[in-house]
This record gives C-alpha cells, sequence and structure tokens, in this order.
C-alpha cells in the first residue's frame, strides 16, 4: 500500500484513531508520519543538561614545546584527537582544559579511583559516594541508616583535615 | 557453554546492555604512539594480570592473538561486537582476552591500551558494570593504571576522560521507526550528553530497526549517575515504543509478522540486509507474544551467525554473495524448522 499523503512511497505507518465513535485510518509512510506530526512526542523529561559536545576550535596560542615523555606537540594533538601520552594531559593541561569543558560540561573526575591513586583522591571519592547513600537513606526515612552515614561521612572529614 | 546470546533471556525492547571501560598503563605512552615491540609487552603485562590473577570471575577466559586468527574470524567477532570493526582489521600488536560465553571481552592495544568490554541480554546496565569494575579490580591489582585526580582515567581520546566508561543499551524500536520518530529522539538525547545511533551497517541506514543509545559526557560524573541517567531515558523510550506499537493497527501488524516469518521459512535466497529486516518483524512478533515458538535464543543466533563474516568463518573460505545468501536461506529454514 502506498502512502495516502505523499502516494509515492510504501505506506509503513498505519493508525487507527477512533473519535467520538468516528473511526479513522491513516496510512503513511515513515517521512510523511514524521512531518504531519504522527509522531508527536511530548519532549523527554531532562533533569541535567550537559555541555555540547566536542568542538574542533583551536586555542589562539599554540604552545611549541613537546611533551618530554612521548614528543607530542599540542597542535599535533589538537589535529588527531588523540593524546600521546598520560603525561601529554599534565603537560598541556591548560591547553586542552577548555576543550574538555565544551566535551564534557565538568572538568573535575567524579568517579571511582584505581587502587594505585593518591590516598585524598580515594577519600573524596569515598566522600561522594556517603553523600549519595545519606541522600538516599535521607528520601527513603531510613534515619538510623542515615544517622551512621552521618557519623562515617564526619569520620572521614575529621581524618581528611587531619591528614591535609 | 552457552554463549550470553543463546541464553534466550526474554527481552523487549532493550536487547541487550553493555558495558565498556577503557583504561592505560601509566608506564607506556597509548597505542597510537607506540612501537611494535611496546604493543607486544602491553600485551604481556595485561594478560598477565588477567589471566594469572587466579581470580574466580576470570576463569575459563582466552587469550586470542589478533595477528594469528583468519580475518573471517575476526569479522565475526565484530559482527559479534565483541571487538571494532577496526581492531578486526588490523590485527598486528593486538590481543584479545575472551571469556567462554562471550559476554566479556578485553581488547588489548585498541584505541586504548585496555578496553573492558561487558554484554548482557535485556535491561540490565547495573549487572554489566559489575562484571566489568570486577575486571578492573583485578587489572588495577597488578598494574599501574593512568589516572589523575582533575581527569579521572586518562584515555588517548579526551571524549573517554573521567570514568572511561561507556554504557550502552541495544533498542530495538520498529514501531518508533516506522512512524519516523527515531531522528526526533535521536536529536534530544544529544542535548543531554547521550548518542543514539545505527546498528548493524554503521552510518548507513539503519536495516534492522536497532539503535544503540548511549552515554557521551564522561568527566564529572559518577559511573553510578551516568547510568542511571541512561535508565531513565531508556525507560522513555520503551514506553513510547510500547505506546507506538498498541497504536498501530493489530491485524496489520500480525500480517506484517507473520508474512516475514513466512518468507524466513520459506525463502531459498536470503541477503543479510533482508534476513536482519525480517528478524526485525519476527522478533517484534515474539516480543508482542503473537509468536510463541520461537526463542530469543534462535533470533538473536541467526542474527549474529548469518551476517557475512560469520558464513565464512564457518565455511573456511571466501563465498561470493550468491552463495552466501543461499547458506543463509538455508541455515535460517534449517532453525525455524
Amino acid at each position: 500500500m502506498l502512502c495516502r499523503n505523499c502516494g509515492k512511497r510504501q505506506a509503513t505507518t498505519h493508525i487507527k484513531k477512533v473519535i467520538n465513535g468516528q473511526a479513522q485510518e491513516y496510512h503513511l509512510c515513515a517521512q510523511c508520519a514524521a512531518q504531519l506530526g504522527v509522531a508527536n512526542f511530548n519532549p523527554f523529561e531532562m533533569s541535567d543538561l550537559f555541555g555540547s559536545l566536542f568542538t574542533n576550535q583551536l586555542p589562539q596560542n599554540i604552545p611549541a614545546e613537546r611533551c618530554e615523555t612521548c614528543g607530542s606537540s599540542f597542535a599535533e594533538i589538537a589535529k588527531r584527537g588523540k593524546v600521546g601520552c598520560p603525561d601529554c594531559y599534565k603537560k598541556f593541561y591548560n591547553q586542552l582544559l577548555p576543550s574538555l569543558r565544551k566535551m564534557h560540561g565538568k572538568t573535575k573526575h567524579a568517579g571511582k579511583v584505581p587502587a594505585c591513586a593518591p590516598e585524598a583522591a580515594k577519600t573524596s571519592y569515598r566522600l561522594n559516594e556517603l553523600k549519595d547513600q545519606l541522600q538516599k537513606a535521607v528520601s527513603s526515612e531510613d534515619y538510623e541508616q542515615a544517622a551512621k552515614l552521618r557519623d562515617e561521612i564526619r569520620q572521614l572529614e575529621k581524618e581528611g583535615n587531619e591528614n591535609a | 557453554m552457552l554463549k550470553w546470546y543463546e541464553e534466550g533471556v526474554k527481552t523487549d525492547v532493550v536487547v541487550s546492555s553493555r558495558i565498556r571501560l577503557a583504561r592505560n598503563l601509566k608506564k607506556y605512552p597509548f597505542p597510537n604512539k607506540l612501537s611494535l615491540e611496546q604493543k607486544f609487552e602491553v600485551i604481556q603485562v595485561i594478560s598477565d594480570a588477567i589471566l594469572k590473577s587466579g581470580d574466580p570471575s576470570v576463569a575459563g577466559f582466552r587469550f586470542i592473538d589478533m595477528d594469528k586468527i583468519s580475518k573471517f574470524d575476526a569479522y565475526a567477532m565484530a559482527e559479534r561486537h565483541l571487538i571494532s570493526p577496526d581492531f578486526a582489521e588490523n590485527g598486528q600488536g593486538r590481543a584479545l582476552i575472551l571469556s567462554e560465553d562471550e559476554s566479556v571481552s578485553i581488547m588489548i592495544n585498541e584505541e586504548d591500551h585496555v578496553r573492558i568490554q561487558v554484554m548482557v541480554p535485556g535491561f540490565d546496565l547495573m549487572t554489566a558494570y559489575k562484571r566489568a569494575d570486577q575486571i578492573d579490580r583485578i587489572l588495577e591489582q597488578h598494574v599501574e593504571i593512568a589516572f589523575d585526580e582533575n581527569l579521572g582515567y586518562l584515555t588517548e581520546c579526551p571524549t573517554n576522560l573521567g570514568t572511561g566508561m561507556r554504557a550502552s543499551a541495544m533498542l530495538h524500536i520498529p514501531a518508533l521507526q516506522s512512524i519516523g520518530a527515531v531522528g526526533q529522539i535521536a536529536n534530544t538525547v544529544s542535548k543531554i550528553g547521550l548518542t543514539m545511533r545505527g546498528t548493524f551497517g554503521e552510518g548507513s541506514e539503519v536495516k534492522c530497526d536497532m539503535y544503540q543509545l548511549s552515554n557521551q559526557v564522561t568527566l564529572g560524573i559518577s559511573e553510578q549517575a551516568a547510568i542511571e541517567n541512561l535508565q531513565g531515558i531508556i525507560r522513555q523510550i520503551v514506553e513510547r515504543e510500547r505506546e507506538s506499537r498498541n497504536n498501530i493497527d493489530h491485524d496489520r501488524l500480525e500480517d506484517v509478522v507473520f508474512r516475514a516469518l513466512g518468507i524466513l521459512k520459506s525463502a531459498r535466497l536470503l541477503s543479510g540486509d533482508e534476513l536482519l529486516q525480517l528478524i526485525s518483524r519476527v522478533r517484534l512478533g515474539v516480543e508482542m507474544d503473537m509468536i510463541k515458538d520461537i526463542g530469543f535464543d534462535v533470533l538473536n543466533t541467526l542474527t549474529f551467525n548469518c551476517q557475512s563474516a560469520a558464513l565464512q568463518a564457518q565455511s573456511g573460505g571466501p563465498l561470493d554473495a550468491d552463495t552466501r545468501d543461499k547458506m543463509r536461506a538455508r541455515i535460517v529454514r534449517e532453525k525455524l524448522a
């Protein structure tokens, strides 16, 4: 069956609507269905809005230096979109930062940390985890658990300050 | 042992869930700057860390030198989404560690030194994440991982910095596709740090109503939060797909489904694209309980084992398109008989 709207393409959308007891049928192709708003969705409920993604904008002052470990220059990295080695991130941190912000919206890691990470990073991750759990405990009115978590958070924060 | 996709787990809309973690060794440049000798060293270090750990969670894992297997076998793995097409094409200095049920694949020297990937059937990202995290813990016990307090896990491409985690779900959304809604959804999700793209036939027209939805942002968000965000959006898409399915005239839908099944059961020649299109329709019928005697294991197996590289891997040599179409139709008929 051909699309009843354009009469050219194969109809793939077949919709039956009953309004006030009157049945109406639609036979449309995907393009016409989209155009006629048969696929009329409410926008999704999006709570978090992240920044837009990768842009190829080069900063104005491209440093001529190279990474001591792998020999990459910032121009090479920007051109290929590939970083040479872990040390490049230290060397070109300031140049990379604007692109990272555009890509991810944020520039501070918030996820898990490996065993070899410095203690401070581990503590900060553990604190984030505990605070998440605390929030969940409070919203589910589990106050006993919340009190326990709060004590644990205080203890960790105290230790962190003593070590700092 | 059954492969993860042969277990026949009942799925609806979300066909499978996948987690990928990107990790790098601190002491080596990223793969684009590695010499071949260094690549071999990296392979040694990583495979020792995982395979010699003796950890029960990696029991039965095997090591595959990508340079020593046939191109057909390599491409068949890419068709099963175990590895990337580039990893299949350029095998030199690359290796794969694979679990027996093929739910865990660890690529060595792909874009990053290590890519841990876990796939599970249905909508179950947390299970996949926990499995990937287990392997990650084994790895970090034995090797020093490139990590920065601010930037998180350091990766060759800055788009993976932070958690290095890509979570994705394979969505079967024929009803949304037929009303032309996919473009609109893809557009909307791109604004909140997610991407949606067609699978099977990368970049080109999507033939089997399968789309992959994944997180794009990896820095400044925890693994847990990224997965929860993705789950929230997936739930909404699933709901809309179900609504759209119910809006389609039932008799017509049934007709489309059973015609597809009829062709699959009797065709003598089937191209790869036609197979995927027909399987999608039959899958819809199975998901909606119109067809009760075909399991998801059969659909998944046909999807993975009848693509062009898989057929050539099975026959042990190159086959021209006509021979493949004939072989494909025969396998499908036998499987559905």
